[in-house]
C-alpha cells in the first residue's frame, strides 16, 4: 500500500463552541477506505449522535471535503455539509459547490465537526488549520449579500442570513454567497450553535499519488462531457443552466402546476432558460475545479435562477413574471432560505387559503417569512398545512417539498422520491437522468419494472460522488468507471467502480440506520396521496395518470429487499455487519 | 425485463453480431433471470453476485467478428480500440484469460465488457440490458475496424521491412474473416420522395431512412443519427436513440434557439444545426460506414508530430475518395465536429469525420444521403481490398 495519505489531508478538525476549543484529530485509513470522504465521513461522524435535536448543543454539524477535492478531477470543488436536519428530522446533508471544499483542504484539512453553543453570535475564521473564533454580534440580522463583502479576502465562507436567525426551518447555509448548503434547514444548526459564518483559507496543495494517471483520467472524463448533449450542447447546463430543463419538463408533461394539481403549465414557453437569457443577458460561472460552469450570473451580479427555481417560481405559484422569479431567487439566497421549500410553501398556504399569488404578495411574503414575520409559514409546507389542518395540501415527503419533477411522470422519480433519506429530494436517485433525459440509456417513465434496483444502486453512485468529491450531473455523461480511475490516480488506492460502488451502498446504508434510531420507517417512505388519487394534465398524445398505488408499494418492497432492509424499511443487523456497520435494530 | 432481454437477443441476432441462439441474456429485477438454459449460467450468476448491475450479456460473436476478436484477444490482456466513438465510451477493452468468473469479475468491475479469448464477449448494464448489447456492440465494431486497419498497416510496413509483415497467424485470420464479410450492396433502397410538407411526413422520412441505414449495416448499435429542418425546425434524432427505432424519439428544435427542447436531441445536434442554417440541404444523415471509418484513419505521413492525435488537430487537406476528411470529437466542446464538419460541408454532399463516421446531405429528401453513405462505404471498401492486393 502506498503512503496512506495521498488525496486525504489526514487531519479532521473539532470545534466547539462552547469552549472555544479546536483539536485536530486523525481518522484511522480504515474510515477513509471504507466511506471515502465528503457525505461518508460526515455520516460516520454524525452517526453516534444522529437522534440529538437540531438545538442540542451536542449535535455536530459535518463539513466535508473528499479525496478529489482540491485536485485536477473535474467537478470535484465541491463538499458536504451535514447534521440532522430541524425540518425533517431525517439526516440533512447538501452537497454543496462554490469554493469551500477546495479551500478547506488548501487549509489541510478533510473536514470540520462543529459542536457546543456559543453565548454571543461567532464567527469562525480558518487560516492553514489555525482557528480563531470572532465576535459577531454586529452581524445579526445582515443579508448574505452584504456579509460577503464584509467578509471578502477571508477565502471561501460559509454563513447563515437572516432567515437561520429567525429560525425558519428551511433556512440554508449559503457558500461564497451564491451556493447554497439547501434543503432541511441545516443554516439553523448554524443559528442553534450560535455561528453567524464560517471562513476558510490555506496555502497548502492536495498531494497527488499520480498525476499523469490523474490527467488521463480526467480527459476521459472531459472528453464525455463535450459529447454530452446535456452538459455541453447548444441547449444544454453549460449554456443555460439548469434551467434548460424547463422546455422539456413542460413538453413531457410533468411540470408541476398549481401547487401539483397540474402537471403543466400554459404559460411556460414564454418563461423558459431563453427568455431568462434574452432578458438578462447573463455570463456563465460556477463551483471551484468545474468545466461545466452551469451557474449563470448577470453582469450587476444578480443571479439567473436554477430549474427548480424557475419552475416552482412561476408554474407551482401561477405566476409569469420574469422579474419576479429573479427577484424572489435573490431574496431568498439574501435571506438565506431554501427556494424550493419558500415556494412549495407559498403554493401550499395558497391552495389552502384559496389565495391568488400575485407578484406583489409573493415578494412580500418571502420577506416576512424571512425577517421573521410569518413563524406560520417558516415552519415549511409539512408543519403549516397540518396546523391549518390540511395536512393533504403539502407536497413533500418526510417534510421535505418537493422539488419540479412531478412524480406522476417518471415513476423511478415517485419511488426515489419515496426512499430519500432527506425527504422529498430529486438528487438521491436522479431518475430523471435516464427516464427522461436518456442517461446511460433511456427507460420507460412509466412504469416500476426493473426501477427498485436501478434506484438502490443509483443512490449508491451518487453516495460515492457526494464522498469523492464530484457534481451529479457530469453522471450525465461520465460514470463511476472513469471517477474510479480518478480516485486510483490521486489516492493510490487501486479501486474499481464496483468497490466505490460497495463503499456507496454503506455510506446510504447508514443513513437508514441513522433515520431508523429517529422512527422513519416504511410509513414515512410514501408520497402525498394526492399523487395516487388525481391523474396529472393530459394533452398532445401524453397522459398523465395518477400512480399506481398497488405497483408503488410493491415496488418500494422490493427496494427493501434489495437494499436489505426489513419489509418496514428498518435497518437489518446482519446487512448492516456485512457492510461493517454496528446495528442491533 | 423479460421483453427487454427478448428485444436484444433478436437486435443481436438481426444486427448480424450473433448467430441466432448465441446470445446468453440475464436480467436482475426481484430474480435473475435467463433467456435460455445454458451451462455457463452458474457461472454468470456467480458474475452477477460480485457486480451492482441489473443485466448481462453473453455471447459468442458471429462471422466475422467471430474470428477478428478471437484474434486480437490473442495478442494482449487489452484491445485499445483507435475509433472515435469506441474511445470515448469504452476506453480500452480488457482480455481475460479464461471463462472463470474471478477472473471475468476483475476486468467487469472496472470495465463496461470483457473479452474471453475463443469463448466471446460480456457486457452489462445497470439501467437496461441495452447498455449491454450497446457495450457489446461497440466491441465489435471497434474490433473489426482495428483488426482490418491493423492489418493494412502491416502489410505496408513488410513492404520496407519484411518482419513487419502479418503473421501467419493474423494472416489466416484476415482471409477467414474476408470470406465472412457481408456481401456488398450496391443499389440503395427507394426512400420516400422529398420535399416534405408537413412533420407527419418528416416523422416518416426519418424512420424510413434510419430503419434501412441499420438494414445496410452503416451504423452499430444506437450510433448515428439523422434530421432534416422544415420551416425553421430541424427534427432530429434523440440521444442514445437507435436509428431504426426512431417513431418516438424524434425532437422538434426550433432552429432560432427559442426552445431548449433539444436537450434530449443527438449529441451531434449543433452540427446538423449549422449544416441545416449555412447549407441548403434540408436533410441530414450519420452513419458509422466501417470501411470508411477505418480507412479514414490510413495516413501516408509516418512522422507527423501530430500522430495520435489526427481525430483532433490534423490540418492536412485529406480525402476519402472524393470526399473531406476532418478532424472534430463527438459533440460541442472546444474540439468537437461541430467546429469543422458543418464548414466542409459547403460545397460538398458529404464530410467524413476522421475515425468516426460519415455525414451525408441531401437537398430534398434522403435519398441523395443514403446513397452517397453507401457509395462511399462501397468505394472505401474496394480502395481497402485494392491497396492489400497492391501491397501483397
Ligand atoms: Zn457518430
Amino acid at each position: 500500500m502506498p503512503t496512506p495519505y495521498f488525496g486525504w489531508t489526514g487531519k479532521v478538525l473539532r470545534i466547539d463552541l462552547s469552549s472555544r476549543e479546536a483539536t485536530l484529530i486523525s481518522p484511522e485509513i480504515e474510515v477513509y477506505r471504507a466511506v471515502l470522504g465528503g457525505k461518508g465521513l460526515a455520516g460516520h461522524h454524525l452517526r453516534p449522535f444522529a437522534n440529538k435535536n437540531w438545538d442540542d448543543p451536542e449535535l455536530p454539524l459535518c463539513l466535508f471535503t473528499g479525496p478529489l477535492t482540491g485536485t485536477l478531477s473535474p467537478t470535484s470543488g465541491r463538499m458536504t455539509i451535514m447534521s440532522r436536519s430541524p425540518l425533517t428530522g431525517t439526516i440533512g446533508d447538501a452537497s454543496v459547490g462554490g469554493g469551500l471544499g477546495t479551500r478547506m483542504k488548501q487549509a489541510g484539512l478533510d473536514g470540520l465537526v462543529i459542536t457546543g453553543k456559543s453565548a454571543a453570535q461567532k464567527g469562525i475564521e480558518i487560516v492553514d488549520g489555525r482557528v480563531q473564533f470572532c465576535d459577531a454580534g454586529a452581524l445579526t440580522g445582515m443579508g448574505v449579500h452584504q456579509l460577503a463583502s464584509r467578509l471578502a479576502g477571508k477565502g471561501s465562507f460559509a454563513a447563515i442570513g437572516p432567515a437561520a436567525e429567525n429560525r425558519v426551518a428551511f433556512a440554508n447555509i449559503m457558500v461564497d454567497e451564491h451556493f447554497a448548503a439547501g434543503r432541511g434547514g441545516l443554516g439553523l444548526i448554524f443559528a442553534a450553535k450560535n455561528l453567524k459564518y464560517l471562513t476558510i483559507k490555506g496555502s497548502g496543495r492536495v498531494a497527488v499519488h499520480d498525476p499523469k494517471a490523474l490527467g488521463a483520467a480526467r480527459e476521459d472524463i472531459l472528453r464525455l462531457t463535450m459529447a454530452s448533449p446535456v452538459l455541453s450542447g447548444e441547449h444544454g447546463f453549460s449554456c443555460y443552466g439548469t434551467g434548460s430543463l424547463y422546455d422539456l419538463m413542460d413538453s413531457r408533461r410533468m411540470m408541476p402546476t398549481d401547487n401539483f394539481r397540474k402537471t403543466h403549465f400554459d404559460q411556460a414557453s414564454s418563461l423558459n432558460a431563453f427568455a431568462f437569457k434574452e432578458k438578462y443577458l447573463p455570463r456563465k460561472t460556477g463551483c471551484k475545479g468545474c468545466h461545466i460552469l452551469c451557474k449563470k450570473i448577470t453582469r450587476g451580479g444578480v443571479v439567473m435562477p436554477e430549474y427548480e427555481t424557475m419552475s416552482h417560481f412561476t408554474a407551482l405559484c401561477g405566476n409569469t413574471d420574469l422579474d419576479t422569479v429573479v427577484a424572489a431567487n435573490a431574496l431568498c439566497n439574501d435571506l438565506g432560505m431554501d427556494t424550493i421549500s419558500a415556494a412549495s410553501t407559498l403554493a401550499c398556504h395558497a391552495e389552502i387559503s384559496g389565495e391568488r399569488l400575485s407578484k406583489e404578495t409573493i415578494l412580500a411574503l418571502i420577506k416576512a417569512i424571512g425577517r421573521g414575520e410569518n413563524p406560520e409559514l417558516a415552519q415549511g409546507a409539512a408543519q403549516y398545512a397540518k396546523g391549518r389542518n390540511h395536512g393533504e395540501a403539502a407536497m413533500s415527503v418526510k417534510g421535505l417539498e418537493l422539488p419540479a419533477y412531478d412524480p406522476r411522470g417518471a415513476y423511478g422519480m415517485s419511488l426515489a422520491y419515496a426512499t430519500s433519506t432527506r425527504g422529498g429530494c430529486h438528487l438521491r436517485a436522479y431518475p430523471i437522468s435516464h427516464e427522461i433525459l436518456r442517461k446511460p440509456v433511456a427507460t420507460d417513465r412509466f412504469t416500476y419494472s426493473g426501477k427498485a434496483r436501478i434506484v438502490k444502486i443509483a443512490e449508491d453512485v451518487n453516495a460515492v460522488i457526494d464522498s469523492l468529491t464530484a457534481c451529479k450531473f457530469i453522471f450525465l455523461a461520465a460514470g463511476l468507471e472513469e471517477y474510479a480511475k480518478a480516485f486510483s490516480a490521486v489516492t493510490g488506492l487501486p479501486y474499481g467502480a464496483q468497490d466505490l460502488l460497495e463503499c456507496g451502498e454503506r455510506i446510504y446504508y447508514n443513513e437508514r440506520i441513522m433515520n431508523a434510531v429517529n422512527g422513519f420507517c416504511d410509513r414515512d417512505d410514501d408520497l402525498p396521496a394526492r399523487f395516487f388519487i388525481e391523474d396529472g394534465s393530459h394533452g398532445e398524445g401524453i397522459e398523465i395518470r395518477a400512480l399506481p398505488r398497488e405497483e408503488f408499494l410493491a415496488a418500494r418492497a422490493a427496494y427493501y429487499r434489495i437494499r436489505g432492509l426489513s419489509p418496514q424499511g428498518l435497518p437489518l443487523a446482519e446487512k448492516a455487519k456485512e457492510l461493517g456497520l454496528t446495528w442491533n435494530g | 425485463m423479460e421483453r427487454l432481454i427478448a428485444k436484444y437477443e433478436k437486435k443481436l441476432v438481426d444486427a448480424g453480431l450473433a448467430d441466432p441462439g448465441a446470445p446468453l441474456l440475464a436480467g436482475l429485477d426481484a430474480e435473475l433471470i435467463f433467456n435460455r438454459k445454458d451451462p455457463a449460467t452458474a457461472e454468470l450468476a456467480q458474475i452477477f453476485d460480485g457486480l451492482h448491475i441489473n443485466s448481462l450479456l453473453y455471447c459468442r460473436p458471429a462471422e466475422p467478428y467471430r474470428t477478428i476478436v478471437d484474434y486480437l484477444s490473442s495478442l494482449g490482456r487489452t484491445i485499445t480500440p483507435e475509433d472515435c466513438e469506441t474511445r470515448t465510451f469504452q476506453h480500452d477493452i480488457p482480455v481475460a484469460s479464461r471463462f472463470h468468473a474471478p477472473e471475468i469479475l476483475a476486468c467487469l468491475r472496472r470495465r463496461k465488457s470483457v473479452i474471453i479469448p475463443g469463448a466471446g464477449v460480456i457486457a452489462h448494464g445497470v439501467v437496461s440490458p441495452e447498455q449491454a448489447f450497446v457495450t457489446y456492440s461497440s466491441v465489435l465494431f471497434a474490433c473489426f475496424v482495428k483488426f482490418f486497419g491493423d492489418y493494412l498497416a502491416a502489410l505496408e510496413a513488410g513492404h520496407s521491412d519484411p518482419s513487419g509483415r502479418p503473421s501467419a497467424a493474423f494472416q489466416a485470420a484476415f482471409n477467414r474473416a474476408v470470406s465472412h464479410l457481408d456481401p456488398v450492396r450496391p443499389v440503395a433502397p427507394v426512400l420516400a420522395k422529398g420535399p416534405f410538407a408537413t412533420a407527419a411526413q418528416v416523422y416518416e422520412a426519418l424512420d424510413q431512412a434510419g430503419k434501412a441505414t441499420v438494414d445496410y449495416r452503416l451504423v452499430d448499435s444506437f450510433f448515428g443519427n439523422i434530421s432534416y429542418s422544415l420551416d425553421d425546425v430541424l427534427y432530429i434524432s434523440q440521444t442514445g436513440s437507435s436509428l431504426d427505432e426512431l417513431p418516438g424519439h424524434v425532437d422538434p428544435c426550433p432552429l432560432d434557439g427559442s426552445s431548449c427542447a433539444g436537450l434530449t436531441a443527438s449529441s451531434e445536434f449543433s452540427a446538423h444545426a449549422q449544416v441545416a442554417l449555412t447549407t441548403t440541404a434540408r436533410a441530414i444523415l450519420h452513419g458509422h460506414p466501417k470501411f470508411s471509418v477505418l480507412m479514414s484513419m490510413r495516413c501516408a505521413k509516418k512522422d507527423c508530430d501530430l500522430r495520435g492525435a489526427c481525430h483532433l488537430k490534423c490540418p492536412s487537406a485529406r480525402l476519402l475518395g472524393d470526399v473531406p476528411i476532418v478532424p472534430g470529437e463527438v459533440g460541442s466542446g472546444p474540439t468537437g465536429l461541430c467546429h469543422t464538419m458543418p464548414q466542409a460541408m459547403r460545397g460538398n454532399r458529404a464530410v467524413m469525420v476522421h475515425g468516426h463516421g460519415l455525414f451525408a446531405a441531401g437537398e430534398t429528401d434522403f435519398n441523395e444521403p443514403f446513397a452517397t453513405l453507401l457509395t462511399v462505404e462501397n468505394a472505401s471498401r474496394e480502395a481497402y481490398f485494392k491497396t492489400v492486393a497492391a501491397l501483397s
